[in-house]
């Protein structure tokens, strides 16, 4: 009973699960190489960037909106903390300025959608544009280039073998687990997507919960700011470009119905790793970037269409 | 007058899953007449309609057009057989002109392909000046009253030559002189042969315009009568002439304190200077057509719509309700009439349903504390017999009964002291409807006080204490139990005197 309960709530991963495992014995067969451990680790630092910003999507989405400006964030909160960076403030105070960027975008999102009553796709649609525009102003158009090899320990330091970046990405993967499966805001952020009529009649803060997942998504998208900017000892004002669709598709790859009300966390971290895993495979057999794009697009198609048609089957 | 019918349908039955809508109705039209049809809410006359309009193919017996078996499959089958349909809910598109939306889907085409407008807008026109209607058909259907945009069903119901006009409620939103130029018209209609179909709750409208009437009462066919030979006490025994078949656990408890007072309430366009009082202990029913202002009033005291006017109290104290939230805090609950789309969430699990409105009493610093969570909503499980597989189900899966009492859970559990039922019943097969009753009768023995809106005049009468009957957003009377019968509810929501 609790076995099949447990299979039946975690059903959904377990499909994405073997498309993921599917594919890497298919590129592990394609190239041997594939299988080592420094390519799995290589794979993860890729994917971490994204993971970390789809996480913030999936609460997003999970809440029956949508983000458009994470890339943007990504970038504002960027060139701000280097501009600090230069202007010698301590790493540990810019980075927090960073994520406090990244957030205060958010928490803008999340005004505009839960007071301003903006649908999602509009609201962060401008602040796409608003944010992408702030980042230019302020860096004056060109990077901010050259940090201490303290602060770009982050990108490239290791722990245990294992690079920060990964450690960073399953710290929030954990922590995003727990909020969505934990807390009253995860329980709300599924009820909000689910029925936000039948929330608010509930007198649950509609508002304030809606505020609240599109600041964690800015925090989220300022946290992989720090990563982006540390890995490339660099930040630039047009960063982030199309990390939205990037993390939009590791979502819904994932299982996380674009309608609301239901997803997992995990299945958003297996579908993030499938982009990544998809990107290295086809980097290691020397396929062109212009035919990469359109596998990793029929990919996301595909793994949509086999999702609905197991969720069909079992309901 | 052609008193061949032109319409005649003869042993209708339509099953729904665990209910019978209709069964063994007849129904016959004439050319050129008006023939009423009237029932109670949920008599089955919006059955009837909606079967000869298409949207229920699957029904049984027969439809006769002249003489003539047909088969109504879909709506556009109807269309072709001359059946047009005036919704209470119009079915224009606002943001196009009233010619674009008479002619919607069969626009004159020029040789190119490209739309004629000149002779869509020139024979728009002339349908609605044949009509009388005074309006320009260049105007966008937003900008017209809902007395014209009525005029621009119709003119778009004569375009595909309909015949037989069905009218669901049309006065329901029209003004006086509205009114009066909507008989007009259909006095015109008549004239030229149409017959119509007309429904509505309003005596001294079917007085005026109806030939014939045909009363439905628990979706069976009980009589036709010529108007004019009839009255007003007559149709409503009709109406309402039946014994109460089910059965009425109701306990009396002898009313408390004052729980919840309401003062001259009003909210424009729904409320009316609303005043009543609520003691603990008490099941006050709250009767009333659809439209009355039942469902506003349980909205505007749980905060869900703002008012505009009057004052609530709550244990005899002046309370401020702007959000469902504040109503909670105030010890309110309130079960939706439509409990899927207002009272669940379908994709969460019984456990996190039942905890929804209290779930800040089960966390602590954000934080949800899992075993006492599952124990609060595994309590009201076993309490309220829900049937379930676990706290874990998706509440989808469970039956109408079970969501419901899932609903009524959610209150409890957050120690709602005066409950506002909307419906609570509806959709619930009898079993389960008993053991609502039985649990409104511990909640009322417990000192809550329940507010009972209902459609059903039985539930009503053997649930309530007291009744309060709404018409037209006022509370048009208040009845002793003694005093509720099915005959002095009906007068009083029709808005007799």
């Amino acid at each position: 009973m609790r076995a099949k309960s447990l299979f039946l709530q975690h059903g959904r991963q377990f499909g994405t699960l073997i498309v993921l495992i599917l594919l890497s014995a298919a590129l592990w067969a394609l190239s041997p190489h594939f299988m080592s451990l420094s390519n799995w680790l290589n794979i993860a630092q890729q994917t971490a960037i994204n993971a970390i910003i789809a996480a913030g999507m999936t609460f997003v989405i999970i809440s029956a909106g949508i983000d458009l400006s994470v890339g943007s964030i990504l970038a504002l909160s960027g060139v701000v903390m280097a501009g600090a960076l230069q202007a010698g403030v301590p790493v540990p105070l810019a980075i927090l300025l960073c994520l406090a960027v990244g957030s205060l975008c958010g928490s803008a999102n999340g005004l505009l959608i839960a007071r301003g009553k903006l649908p999602p796709f509009i609201a962060t649609l401008g602040m796409m544009s608003v944010a992408r525009g702030a980042a230019l102003i302020f860096s004056d158009g060109r990077p901010v280039s050259g940090f201490t090899p303290g602060f770009r320990a982050i990108a490239n330091g290791e722990f245990l073998a294992i690079p920060v970046p990964v450690w960073i990405m399953a710290a929030v993967y954990l922590l995003a687990h727990l909020v969505l499966n934990r807390t009253t805001l995860g329980r709300y952020t599924y009820a909000i997507g689910g029925n936000e009529e039948a929330t608010l009649l509930s007198g649950v803060n509609v508002r304030r919960y809606k505020t609240l997942v599109y600041s964690l998504a800015g925090l989220l998208s300022g946290l992989a700011a720090v990563l982006l900017t540390a890995r490339l000892n660099s930040a630039q004002p047009i960063a982030g470009i199309n990390y939205e669709l990037d993390a939009i598709a590791a979502t819904v790859i994932g299982g996380t119905s674009l309608l609301g009300g239901e997803g997992h966390i995990l299945g958003t971290l297996i579908g993030a790793f499938i982009m990544g895993v998809l990107r290295n495979g086809l980097n290691l057999l020397g396929v062109s970037s212009f035919v990469q794009q359109t596998v990793i697009g029929a990919v996301i198609i595909i793994a949509v269409l086999l999702d609905m048609a197991m969720k069909k089957r079992r309901s | 007058m052609n008193d061949h019918p032109i319409l005649e349908m003869r042993h209708i039955g339509q099953v729904f899953p665990g209910v019978v809508a209709l069964d063994d109705v007849r129904f016959d039209l004439r050319a050129g007449e008006v023939h009423v049809l009237l029932g109670e809410n949920g008599a089955g006359k919006s059955t009837l309609v909606k079967i000869l309009s298409g949207a229920y193919p699957r029904s049984s017996g027969q439809i006769l057009l002249d003489g003539v078996e047909v088969r109504i499959e879909t709506p556009r089958r109807a269309q072709e057989l001359g059946i047009a349909v005036i919704y209470q809910e119009l079915n224009l598109v606002p943001s196009l002109t009233a010619a674009e939306n008479i002619f919607l889907g069969r626009e004159p085409r020029r040789r190119t392909g490209l739309i004629d407008q000149q002779r869509l807008v020139a024979d728009a026109q002339a349908l609605l000046d044949e009509l009388n209607a005074g309006i320009d058909g260049r105007r966008r259907v937003q900008e017209l009253s809902v007395a014209q945009q009525q005029m621009v069903e119709v003119a778009r119901a004569l375009s595909l030559n309909a015949r037989i006009l069905i009218m669901d409620e049309p006065t329901s939103a029209l003004t006086g002189q509205e009114i009066a130029e909507l008989f007009a018209l259909i006095r015109r209609l008549t004239k030229r042969g149409v017959a119509v179909i007309y429904i509505s709750h309003r005596m001294e409208e079917i007085f005026e315009i109806g030939e014939r009437v045909t009363v439905l009462r628990d979706g069976k066919y009980i009589e036709t009568r010529q108007i004019a030979g009839t009255s007003r006490e007559e149709l409503v025994r009709l109406m309402v002439n039946r014994e109460l078949k089910e059965h009425f656990p109701k306990v009396r408890v002898d009313p408390g304190a004052e729980a919840l007072r309401v003062e001259h309430l009003c909210r424009r366009g729904a409320l009316e200077d609303i005043s009543f009082t609520l003691r603990r202990g008490e099941v006050v029913g709250i009767a009333g057509l659809l439209g009355s202002g039942r469902t506003e009033l349980a909205r505007a005291l749980f905060g869900a719509d703002p008012i505009d006017s009057g004052r609530i109290f709550v244990g005899g104290k002046p309370v401020k309700i702007g959000t469902p939230r504040d109503a909670i805090r105030q010890g309110i609950g309130y079960l939706t009439e439509d409990r899927k789309s207002q009272g669940l969430v379908l994709n969460l699990s019984v456990r996190a349903n039942i905890c929804l409105p209290s779930l800040h009493n089960f966390s602590r610093l954000g934080w949800v504390r899992r075993a006492q969570e599952g124990a609060a909503a595994s309590d009201f499980v076993e309490k309220l017999r829900i049937r379930t597989p676990g706290l874990g189900q998706q509440v989808r899966f469970l039956s109408g009964g079970n969501q419901q009492k899932v609903v009524m859970s959610k209150w409890l559990c957050s120690e709602s002291k005066i409950l506002l039922f909307d419906e609570p019943t509806r959709g619930i097969d009898v079993g389960a409807k008993v053991e609502i009753y039985q649990l409104m009768n511990k909640l009322a023995a417990d000192g809550a006080a329940i507010l009972m809106i209902s459609s059903e005049l039985a539930e009503i009468i053997g649930m309530s204490d007291r009744v309060l009957v709404m018409c037209r957003g006022r509370i048009a009377g208040e009845l002793s139990a003694a005093a509720a019968t099915q005959q002095n509810i009906l007068n009083l929501a029709l808005g007799g005197n």
